[in-house]
């Protein structure tokens, strides 16, 4: 089987195209150049660097598989890098790497790889994927604490009929191991923990450098609509964010609405915070629906457990009820519906139901 | 492996290889005074007299060696247009290799005027245009001997005859990096002041290159140090380097004719045989004009990163564009500036051959690419 890896200098799609080489397939290396410099080139800091790049052709060198980059600067900039900027213009917190898995990981780069006669693509993130008689499954990666999940429900049979995600049965300490023990330059690398094309920085300072239209100033204020601050912009506040509101108050207080229209911060308290469900669109199923009203569990952030819930069609929207009020549901996450390990599906979360 | 990237690099002919074997001993700085350095200045100094003899430059003392033809693109247009001081202005073509036009954007940085010659759709200038973007200030007028790319071939001899006339003082330079194999060079007969060459591009080694430079054509160093190459080139000078590509020179001139003959077969019957297959196949650049190495061909919907993908996997090496730093494809300027649409460029695909071309490559490479295409249907 011929098999294309995505390769992004990091530790565990090195150990994913090793394992890949290890289990007998003939292995083809890419790296995605998805972001350059005003020069053209592959940043120098940050994240898909050209170091990164080079550590990948080294890896790949070692695994003696053939390597190539694949330019999907055009492609990254019109479906993930735009909507992030129109996202956070329009008042919510989108999840660039969900975007970015959707429309180029696992479609554009799904292609490619029958193109480059590939039959499957593998990635290196945590999540697995399983065959069942009834299809195939998307399940979480063994190690909870590096689950990549939830930025994949989006994925279709189709799809995971050509993915396999030869880490997702390793936890990271694991993944290290293997690729010390094979010497791999990745072995100690730090994990990357921003959004890519952000690098190390601040994603406002991005903001305000990419889409400078976000730097609009506007009211902060409170629940009866007393104005208590100002801010320079809502690009720079999330749902439930409490730190650098700018404003002094006695009581905790966080962001609990943002009017991207009249660029109003509305803040609250923790009582505030909470939603009983969320209305979600663009739902998709990853093995067909669950029946409306049975019990599952829902993810509304990447960094937070799934609580339980139930999924309910009202007049064709896809609502979901928490079985208790949850914090912090911001509009443009997704959320990503769960029976245990299994993902069933998942959407974007388009407003939060008080 | 079937090698259809010469135009990118060439493997090195026996004759370089045996040439800069004798450095091992003679391994002296050429600067020196004592017997090893002696052994080391005879074989740079030799090799020196042999290049001016095989371009037919009147003096060996018009050769500088340099270390690849960017540098020597460098110094011709950099140095040239900063000989009196200060930037003036630079004529250069829009297809010109980005040795060229980058020293022109850097002169640009400083202050100085640069004319981009625009290009017909076969990357063709106009002799005519060229003098008559000449002015009183102009240093120096940069036209490729043939593009890199699709090897089309620019009309350097008119347009040398036709800059001098309108300036006299203005200096016309050639890059003729990829025209060197297989076109004949002789500074007199293409009458240009300055003409670059790199040796790698005629099996001669990386990383050693040369600037032809007309008695009484003032430069300003790019390289800055000692005086070496007569003050125009600081830094200790390689004649292990300068050897091995004058070896290769020597070869290049004395196989020329042959190879003109040998190659353009298979690059014709290459094409014959694509063209049979592939119906809507597109041959970009001038098809009477151009290096008989060349084959820059267009694959309609296909894109040229997906095909030398399958090329290479299919065991044939070819190439796109220019490589950026990552290694992934770029659109190429000179297929922009030829008025290619951004699709159609991307489709592009050139196949180079080269001395190591055997009979029945040609044959072969079609058979490659058919098969890739055919699977990709």
């Amino acid at each position: 089987m011929r098999v294309v890896v995505a390769m992004s200098g990091g530790v565990d799609s090195s150990v994913a195209a090793a394992l890949m080489v290890e289990a007998g397939h003939d292995v083809i290396g890419v790296t995605l150049k998805q972001w350059e410099d005003a020069d053209g080139n592959l940043p120098t800091a940050g994240c898909c660097t050209v170091g990164d790049a080079e550590d990948a052709r080294r890896v790949a060198a070692q695994l003696d598989i053939p390597y190539y980059v694949l330019d999907y600067v055009e492609e990254f900039r019109r479906a993930v890098v735009e909507p992030f900027g129109s996202g956070y213009l329009s008042g919510q917190t989108p999840n660039p790497c969900v975007e970015c898995n959707r429309t180029v990981r696992f479609k554009a780069l799904l292609e490619r790889t029958a193109e480059l006669g590939g039959d499957v693509l593998a990635t290196g993130h945590y999540a697995r994927v399983a065959w069942h008689p009834s299809g195939y499954q998307l399940k979480r990666g063994i190690d909870p604490g590096k689950d990549q999940s939830y930025v994949l429900y989006m994925l279709t049979q189709q799809q995971l009929s050509h993915i396999r995600l030869p880490i997702g049965e390793l936890t990271k300490p694991a993944v290290r191991e293997y690729a010390a023990r094979l010497s791999l330059r990745t072995a100690d690398k730090p994990d990357s923990q921003e959004i890519c094309f952000v690098g190390g920085g601040d994603y406002r300072d991005f903001l305000a450098q990419h889409f400078p239209e976000t730097a609009r100033p506007g009211p902060i204020v409170d629940t009866a609509g007393t104005e208590v601050g100002s801010h320079r912009g809502t690009a720079g506040f999330t749902i439930g964010q409490r730190r650098g509101l700018g404003v002094a108050l006695q009581e905790p207080r966080f962001v609990i609405d943002i009017d991207s229209a009249t660029s109003t911060v509305v803040i609250g308290d923790r009582h505030d915070l909470l939603a009983d469900g969320c209305v979600v669109r663009d739902v998709s199923f990853v093995a067909g629906h669950p029946i409306d009203g049975q019990p599952i569990e829902v993810k509304v952030r990447y960094r937070s457990r799934p609580v339980p819930a139930r999924l309910e069609v009202d007049n064709g929207s896809w609502l979901v009820r928490f079985d208790d009020p949850q914090a912090a549901v911001a509009p443009g996450q997704a959320a990503v519906f769960y029976r245990g390990d299994l993902v069933l599906g998942g959407g974007t979360i388009e407003r939060s139901i008080p | 492996m079937l090698y259809l990237d010469h135009a990118a690099t060439a493997p090195m002919r026996p004759e370089a290889w045996e040439a800069m074997e004798e450095f091992r001993s003679a391994f002296g700085n050429p600067a020196g005074v004592h017997t090893v350095s002696r052994a080391a200045k005879h074989g740079l100094e030799a090799a020196r007299e042999q290049a001016a003899e095989l371009l037919g430059a009147a003096r060996p003392t018009e050769i500088v060696f340099t270390a690849g033809g960017t540098e020597a693109d460098n110094l011709a247009v950099t140095g040239a247009a900063l000989a009196d001081g200060d930037p003036g202005s630079v004529v250069v073509t829009a297809v010109e290799h980005k040795a060229v036009l980058e020293s022109a954007a850097f002169l640009e940085r400083l202050g100085g005027r640069v004319t981009r010659l625009p290009v017909d759709a076969d990357g063709l200038i106009d002799p005519a245009a060229a003098a008559g973007a000449v002015e009183g200030a102009t240093a120096v007028v940069s036209v490729m001997l043939a593009n890199n790319e699709t090897g089309a071939l620019q009309p350097v001899t008119e347009v040398a005859e036709a800059v001098h006339a309108a300036n006299p003082n203005t200096r016309v330079h050639t890059d003729a990096v990829q025209a060197f194999i297989s076109e004949e060079v002789d500074v007199g007969s293409l009458g240009v002041d300055l003409l670059s060459l790199a040796a790698h591009k005629f099996g001669g080694p990386k990383g050693v290159g040369l600037l032809y430079v007309r008695e009484g054509v003032r430069l300003e160093p790019v390289v800055h140090g000692g005086s070496q190459e007569l003050g125009r080139r600081a830094g200790t000078q390689n004649p292990m380097g300068a050897a091995g590509m004058v070896a290769a020179m020597a070869a290049t001139v004395a196989d020329r004719t042959d190879f003109r003959r040998r190659v353009q077969a298979a690059r014709d019957g290459f094409e014959a045989r694509l063209a049979e297959v592939i119906p809507r196949l597109r041959v970009n650049g001038p098809l009477d004009r151009r290096l008989v190495q060349h084959s820059h061909l267009g694959f309609p919907g296909h894109r040229s990163e997906t095909l030398l993908i399958r090329f290479d996997q299919a065991g044939l090496a070819a190439a796109a564009g220019s490589a950026c730093q990552s290694g992934a494809v770029e659109v190429s300027h000179v297929l922009a500036a030829m008025g290619m649409g951004e699709t159609e460029a991307a489709e592009a695909v050139r196949f180079s051959f080269g001395w190591t071309t055997a009979p029945g490559d040609a044959e072969l490479a079609a058979k490659l690419v058919t098969g890739v295409i055919e699977d990709l249907q």
